[in-house]
């Protein structure tokens, strides 16, 4: 692992004063800065605050938003929960597959009246369609 | 028009997702061009969702709407001075019909103020109730929240008072309030909308919390999934700490009172309490064995209150108004306001507050104006995807808590899921399962493998296959799924599970196979 990721690994962990009970945190912390929680970051983190590797992949494998390879931050988010399914959700989804747009399941993004919803980054979509995704996924990765 | 002009469209995420941020750009840019010197207020959202982005004007005390407001509609929106005659006009907000049929209690702030600009929280009511519980004893304040009736608006509708009043009592030096803030149900926002509009509302809730049972630390568990939620209450805490109103000497009374923000990372079942806490920990977010319940020994083993964001919100009104007026609201032991979420296939979906008791027929039809497709409504689901689906003819159901139960449902954290004729009931139920097996934490042999056999057995029964014999084994799995969970997730996913087979079997019937869709064996 560069000497440079090692150091913002200590550093993460210092801000948070070295509680292992910010472990969440920490690992929010690390994904965003390297796409992923590498077992080298991992390595560091358990050293740091004193926890063994078994706990911290256990707690990397159990959330969802933490990731062992790099995972793109602007990826798309599609909303698979009940609230969105009313509004179309399966088809939305089937016809980005048609499209060749790359999708992921998230459950629930609180839009609930505003479906089918979408998450890109922190970008919130409401009343998704394949043309309104498209355009966000190229906005996102143009600004990049 | 080169007056001074101050307009207000919400920052709330729900507005954003549909273009509240380009509305705001071309509301500057013009006014710039046109050397007007313009205020853009951006608070919270009105929850009307059909309506954003909702621009607002204040005429006389008055706030006139306009919407839904898109980039291209904001030229004319200048040209005609924002008048009423203009086609987006919908006159006065407050007086709208679906304003005016609520009670909102805590959602009085919401889209009305800035979140982030603490006088005018302040001057529309803010820290009422906190300088009120300042001023009384910890036992009176926990005495106004019993008598009240406030039950817990996460789900389970656990008493509040009689929760602090056992923190309170038990033994320790440290003990601690967390809020819920893990709103993970699909059809809900109620605590996302407040969190976005009036996060003080909810801060102070947690401040009075922790004098009433002795807590000098409070944390927020904030589901991830919420990132503009985040920025808001980040921000919020920021300023109240800066303000004295968070830290070592609230409001200059010596009291001490610290507010940490936690953010959730993607796991449905750290909505349940206990492994909400377990995730505060550190660690993965299994359910705990309870006794001994939070109260008692919770986070580190410390007495715990851990409330959802509505309960926490619902009391600095009780204490600032007192006890009896809350309980005026509603009706025997479903007292106060709920925030119900209208969601879904809906043609006007948002939040409404109101006492319980209103009809689901009411809220959804008179209200909501029925299906957003036009179809007929099939399907109704209520306290999210653990709750019951509910057929057309059960409408008229009172939405209360004795009711709900009653019919073999539950109203949850109050999100209503609207479902029309499309809806097949079959694969409801099938997700139903796959849902439970996805955000199981594993503890539970029934949950953990019980879910994945129910959603491919359910798979087998919507292929047609032995569709009986599949059916009553789903019946049967049920049944252990609901005996032998620690937690309400594996303990209530029968419930939207048997709902559907009660009221819709015919979706579960065998369909003639195609000859290239029969299944060799």
């Amino acid at each position: 692992m560069p000497q440079a990721d090692i150091e913002t690994a200590k550093q993460v962990c210092a801000r948070h004063d070295h509680r292992a009970d910010a472990l969440i945190e920490i690992l929010h912390d690390v994904q965003s800065r390297h796409r992923c929680v590498s077992d080298d970051a991992a390595r560091v983190i358990a050293h740091e605050l004193n926890i063994s590797r078994a706990e911290i992949q256990g707690v990397r494998s159990f959330y969802a938003d933490f990731t062992t390879e790099p995972r793109d931050p602007n990826r798309l988010r599609l909303c698979r929960a009940e609230a969105c399914q009313s509004v179309g959700a399966d088809g939305l989804a089937a016809a980005l597959d048609k499209a060749g747009i790359a999708h992921e399941a998230v459950y629930c993004l609180g839009n609930c009246a505003l479906g089918p919803a979408a998450l890109i980054g922190d970008r919130l979509i409401g009343r998704a369609s394949v043309d309104v995704l498209a355009a966000a996924m190229t906005k996102a990765h143009s600004d990049d | 028009m080169t007056e001074p002009l101050t307009l207000y469209l919400p920052r709330d995420a729900a507005a954003r997702s549909v273009g509240a941020d380009v509305v705001a750009e071309r509301l500057q840019a013009i006014a710039q061009q046109r050397g007007i010197p313009l205020t853009l207020v951006r608070t919270g959202s009105r929850g009307m969702m059909w309506l954003e982005p909702l621009v607002e004007i204040e005429r006389g005390g008055v706030r006139h709407g306009f919407g839904p407001v898109d980039g291209g509609d904001v030229e004319a929106l200048f040209d005609q001075e924002f008048a009423d005659s203009h086609s987006l006009a919908l006159g006065p907000v407050e007086a709208l019909d679906w304003m005016q049929a609520q009670t909102r209690l805590l959602y009085r702030r919401c889209g009305v103020i800035d979140p982030l600009d603490l006088d005018a929280f302040e001057e529309a009511g803010g820290l009422a109730g906190l300088r009120a519980a300042l001023a009384q004893t910890s036992a009176a304040t926990i005495e106004a929240v019993t008598a009240s009736g406030l039950r817990g608006r996460g789900g389970a509708g656990f008493p509040a008072g009689i929760k602090w009043k056992t923190a309170a009592e038990a033994p320790g030096a440290q003990k601690y309030i967390c809020c819920n803030a893990d709103e993970g149900d699909s059809g809900t926002f109620a605590d996302r909308m407040l969190i976005e509009g009036d996060p003080g509302l909810l801060i102070e809730g947690m401040v009075i919390a922790g004098l009433a049972v002795g807590a000098t630390q409070g944390l927020i568990y904030l589901r991830s999934e919420y990132p503009d939620a985040i920025a808001t209450l980040r921000a919020t805490i920021s300023a109240w700490e800066t303000r004295g109103w968070l830290g070592d000497d609230i409001l200059g009374s010596g009291k001490s009172f610290r507010l940490t923000l936690r953010r959730g990372a993607g796991s449905y079942v750290c909505g349940e309490e206990s492994a909400m806490l377990e995730s505060l920990e550190g660690k993965r977010g299994e359910v705990r064995v309870k006794p001994p319940i939070p109260a008692i020994s919770g986070l580190f083993g410390k007495p715990t209150i851990v409330n959802n964001v509505l309960t926490l919100a619902s009391v600095p009104d009780i204490l600032a108004n007192g006890a009896a007026a809350y309980q005026a609201l509603g009706n025997e032991r479903s007292r106060g306001t709920q925030a119900f979420q209208l969601a879904g296939n809906i043609n006007r979906g948002g939040l409404f507050e109101a006492p319980f008791g209103l009809s689901l027929r009411e809220l959804i039809e008179t209200h909501g104006g029925g299906t957003r497709s036009g179809r007929p409504i099939r399907a109704v689901q209520v306290g999210g995807p653990l709750g019951a689906y509910l057929p057309a003819s059960m409408l008229d159901l009172p939405l209360e808590y004795e009711a709900f139960a009653a019919a073999g449902a539950m109203l949850g954290h109050g999100g209503i899921v609207v479902f029309d004729d499309t809806v097949d009931m079959a694969r409801q139920a099938e997700f139903a399962m796959e849902f439970c097996a996805e955000e199981s934490c594993g503890k539970c042999t029934p949950c953990r493998i019980g879910s994945v056999r129910g959603a491919e057995t359910l798979a087998k029964v919507r292929r047609g296959e032995d569709v009986e014999a599949n059916i009553a084994l789903v019946e049967e799995l049920c049944t252990l799924l609901t005996d032998g969970s620690l937690c309400a997730m594996g303990g209530l996913t029968p419930m939207p599970v048997m709902s559907a087979l009660r009221h819709f079997r015919e979706d579960f019937q065998s369909k003639p196979l195609q000859v290239d869709e029969r299944v060799v064996d």
